[in-house]
């Protein structure tokens, strides 16, 4: 049987450049979190917080997350479809592009050229590159899927096309704006609208960057690490149809007992609750693919990290819910609880995933055997007990802050300033900076790890380079 | 069969997404910012406010500080009457913020005098010792462009006068940035300052542990404007023993809003009549 020459070059190109902008992304986190103890850290104006926060998300969830959503989606396309890219020249010059659109988004936002808008701070020449670079790669993908020659489209084509589609349709809703000069534009709507659309968009990126591409990788490396297929399709065909459904309607819990209408907000919390369902059909979906199968827990470290991955998309997508509910969000809403959830998602489920899929790739991109690993266990334990940290600090100082801003008085009156609820964060935001650094260091031994695997790993066998 | 058909499928998928995109999205620009939400009182910024306004945006301090109250006890005690729809409609774009690592602002204006915005946002920690906001002491050297600003207020659609542009020339960001704070929330009248219930007699008339607790409070929220021991900054010296007790209760509690002395019914009248016997019978040192 021939084998379809695959391009490989681009997927090995794409994971080398995120993992780059991953440990900038962590980098700047962990500026960011001693920012937040020693404000001295704010060193210059182009390096205050605020600009270096936005900084920050977008090099994870762009640069990181989408640099390797990019890398595995040409890669699992190409295997899916049993057909080499539609075209490698348009992915060299995703490549280019991609670097090009992630540098300039650093640089613009480092200098205060942002639109302000959570996830979307890119102002509007940076925004178009940000549509060619969709564009570019929809069209790519599609075609591929197109004259596939595998009849029937897996699991996680359907997760990839509806992140195609849908990152399109938020993107360039919530990109309407009006220049002022080369660097500075207004929204095209005003107050409450402005709100209302941007956070339909922002939840709906966690739905189409952050859940439906790290599911499209799930439900491809599992299968292929633990050599059993996927529990149930109809489960999958289930939970996808009504995953990508739901989505769309939760926007406003991020803005409930704000002044966006309150029917808005009733169907914001009540699809959110609703979502429990269809996020934990693949959870169930994937632990049920795991029957028979858990020694592998023990034995193969890829299964560990996909695992624990999936648990972690379990219990964000409980807690995700219980803050979409009116009277616990108004206690938890602007609170430290919220960055607690936030990087379970990123640090955990997210990142995982993809440390699990970069390292099943390893030995077929390099055609070399990974080159320790221990050193894969080691990073594993690093990352998972530097985001407990973080997350469980986050999630006790919120607590604790929701606890006190909320405290009153026998007269009615409140108990506590809002410098004397903030002293009492200090402690907590120590301890997230140590498991950031934490963190940071399993990044590097990932890091180490792979470049050693390049330079001087065993050579591969043949069936797995293939 | 769709998961055979990949136009089929991108369709269907389409289809899906869309239905909540146009019921939770669209539908509701049918009742936002209409006639509905009007409120009379709520106008435009000035070019000075809204050259304020963009550099907030720059600088990013919405990834610290939120521009709404909700209509929950605390939140408005501490902050203010909640906020209203109508008062956001020339916020382009909102900025409501989504973390509150510092205190909400959507009802500052008004709140401080202006002397003490342009000290805290040049040092913060010279005020609240213990405050992690950085430090914007850059904001003073950074002129204004009035012809920028003109472009900024015509893509707006913001009425202004020829005087109010080159009433910019010599400006700096600082002056933009104090003008665009005393102006946020300020489109509502304000609320009536809390009401004083029962008598005011002072329960606990020179009681040293009062005294002591006064300290610490006065520490914590008058010495930023009265000076370490009272003797005076941007608030005026307050000399012990010069003031009727139920008189500087009352100062206190409701605030000398107009003229830049916060009301501080917010504390309780417990921890203001501790702030009384401190104030008033307080050793000198
Ligand atoms: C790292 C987070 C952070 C950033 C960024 C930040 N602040 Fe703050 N801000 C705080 C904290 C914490 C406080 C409370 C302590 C204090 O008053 O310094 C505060 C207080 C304030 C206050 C006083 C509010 C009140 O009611 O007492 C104002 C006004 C203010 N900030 C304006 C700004 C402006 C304008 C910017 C952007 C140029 C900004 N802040 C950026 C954290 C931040
Ligand atoms: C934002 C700055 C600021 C803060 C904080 C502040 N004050 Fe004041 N205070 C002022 C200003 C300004 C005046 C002068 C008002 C006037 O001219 O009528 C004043 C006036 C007063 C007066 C009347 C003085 C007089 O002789 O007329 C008293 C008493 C007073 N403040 C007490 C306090 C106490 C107690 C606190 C802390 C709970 C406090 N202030 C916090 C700014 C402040
Ligand atoms: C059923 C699924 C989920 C629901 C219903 C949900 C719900 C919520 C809610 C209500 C908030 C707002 C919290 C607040 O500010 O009060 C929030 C914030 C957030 N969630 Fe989730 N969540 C879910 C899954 C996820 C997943 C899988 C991720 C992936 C990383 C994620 C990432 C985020 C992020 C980044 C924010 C912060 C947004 C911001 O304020 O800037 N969520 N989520
Ligand atoms: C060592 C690792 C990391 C550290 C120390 C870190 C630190 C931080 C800090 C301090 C904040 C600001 C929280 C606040 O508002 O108080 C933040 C926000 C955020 N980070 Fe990270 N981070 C890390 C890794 C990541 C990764 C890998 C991602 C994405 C893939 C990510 C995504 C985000 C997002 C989306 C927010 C915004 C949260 C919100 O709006 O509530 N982080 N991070």
């Amino acid at each position: 049987m021939e084998t379809p020459s695959y391009n490989y070059a681009i997927v090995r190109s794409f994971i080398a450049w995120s993992i780059l902008w991953g440990v900038v992304a962590v980098l700047v986190g962990v500026l960011i979190s001693f920012q937040l103890v020693l404000p001295d850290l704010n060193l210059a104006p182009y390096l205050t917080y605020g600009r270096l926060r936005p900084l920050h998300t977008n090099a994870g969830i762009y640069g990181w997350g989408i640099g390797s959503f990019f890398a595995l989606f040409f890669f699992m396309v190409q295997r899916l479809c049993r057909t080499p890219l539609w075209s490698s020249g348009l992915a060299k010059f995703q490549l280019y592009l991609f670097n090009a659109t992630i540098i300039a988004a650093a640089v613009t936002l480092l200098l205060g050229y942002t639109t302000s808008k959570e996830y979307h701070e890119l102002e509007w020449p940076v925004d178009i590159m940000v549509v060619i670079l969709w564009v570019v790669f929809a069209i790519n993908i599609i075609m591929t899927v197109v004259k596939r020659r595998e009849e029937q489209m897996y699991i996680s084509i359907w997760y990839m096309l509806a992140a195609l589609v849908g990152v399109a349709v938020l993107y360039l809703v919530n990109a309407a704006e009006v220049p002022v000069s080369l660097f500075k534009s207004y929204s095209a709507y005003a107050g409450t609208n402005d709100a209302n659309v941007q956070w339909w968009f922002g939840h709906n990126a966690v739905a189409m960057v952050l859940t439906a591409p790290p599911l499209a990788v799930f439900y491809y490396f599992l299968p292929k690490s633990t050599g059993v297929p996927i529990y149930s399709h109809r489960i999958s065909i289930i939970a996808f149809w009504s995953l990508i459904f739901m989505y769309l309607w939760t926007g406003a819990h991020h803005l409930l007992w704000t002044p966006v209408p309150d029917w808005v907000q009733t169907l914001g919390m009540a699809f959110s609750v609703m979502l429990i369902a269809p996020s934990w059909g693949s959870v169930f979906n994937g632990y049920l693919s795991m029957n028979g199968q858990w020694h592998q827990m023990r034995e193969n470290y890829l299964v560990k990290f996909l695992i624990l991955g999936i648990t972690f998309y379990g219990l964000q997508t409980l807690q995700g819910p219980s803050q979409a509910v009116r009277t616990f969000s108004a206690f938890i809403h602007y609170t430290e609880w919220v960055p607690g959830h936030v990087h379970m998602g990123a640090m955990g489920w997210v990142s995982m995933i993809l440390f699990a899929a970069i390292y099943y790739l390893a030995p077929r991109l390099y055609g070399r055997e990974l080159y320790s690993i221990p050193l894969a266990n080691l990073h594993f334990w690093l990352v998972l007990i530097g985001q407990l940290i973080y997350s469980i600090s986050m999630w006790i100082a919120g607590l604790q802050q929701a606890g006190m801003w909320h405290a009153l008085n026998n007269d009615g009156s409140l108990t506590y300033t809002f410098m004397e609820v903030l002293v009492e964060m200090y402690p907590y935001w120590w301890i997230r900076a140590a498991g950031g650094v934490i963190y940071l260091a399993g990044v590097l031994v990932f890091i180490y790890n792979l470049v050693q695997t390049a330079r001087s790993g065993k050579p591969a066998a043949d069936a797995v380079a293939a | 069969m769709w998961e055979k058909k990949p136009v089929l499928f991108l369709l269907l998928a389409t289809a899906a997404i869309l239905v909540g995109t146009i019921i939770t999205m669209v539908l509701p620009f049918a009742w936002v910012n209409t006639e509905g939400d009007r409120i009379a009182t709520v106008t435009p910024y000035t070019p000075l406010q809204q050259a304020g306004r963009d550099v907030y945006i720059r600088e990013g301090c919405n990834n610290c500080h939120t521009q709404t109250v909700r209509p929950l006890v605390a939140d408005v005690l501490r902050y203010g009457e909640y906020s209203k729809s109508g008062e956001f409609v020339y916020d382009r774009p909102h900025l409501w913020g989504s973390r509150r690592t510092g205190p909400d602002l959507a009802r500052l204006g008004g709140k401080y005098p202006d002397a003490w915005h342009y000290q805290h946002m040049a040092a913060p920690v010279s005020m609240i010792p213990k405050s992690n906001m950085p430090a914007y002491a850059f904001l003073k050297d950074n002129q204004l462009d009035p012809g920028y600003i003109r472009k900024c207020m015509d893509v707006l659609g913001f009425p202004y006068t020829e005087a109010e542009i080159s009433a910019l020339n010599g400006k700096t960001e600082m002056d933009a940035m104090v003008a665009y704070m005393q102006k946020l929330g300020t489109g509502i009248p304000k609320a009536a300052a809390a009401a004083v219930i029962g008598d005011l007699k002072n329960p606990f008339p020179k009681d040293a542990t009062a005294i002591r607790a006064g300290e610490q409070l006065f520490a914590q929220n008058c010495a930023a404007c009265h000076g370490e021991h009272g003797d005076g900054g941007i608030g005026p010296e307050l000399e012990p023993e010069s003031y009727q007790d139920a008189e500087l209760f009352q100062m206190i509690y409701s605030g000398i809003t107009d003229n830049g002395m916060p009301a501080f019914s917010a504390l309780g009248s417990t921890k203001v009549w501790q702030l009384v016997n401190y104030v008033n019978y307080r050793k000198e040192h």
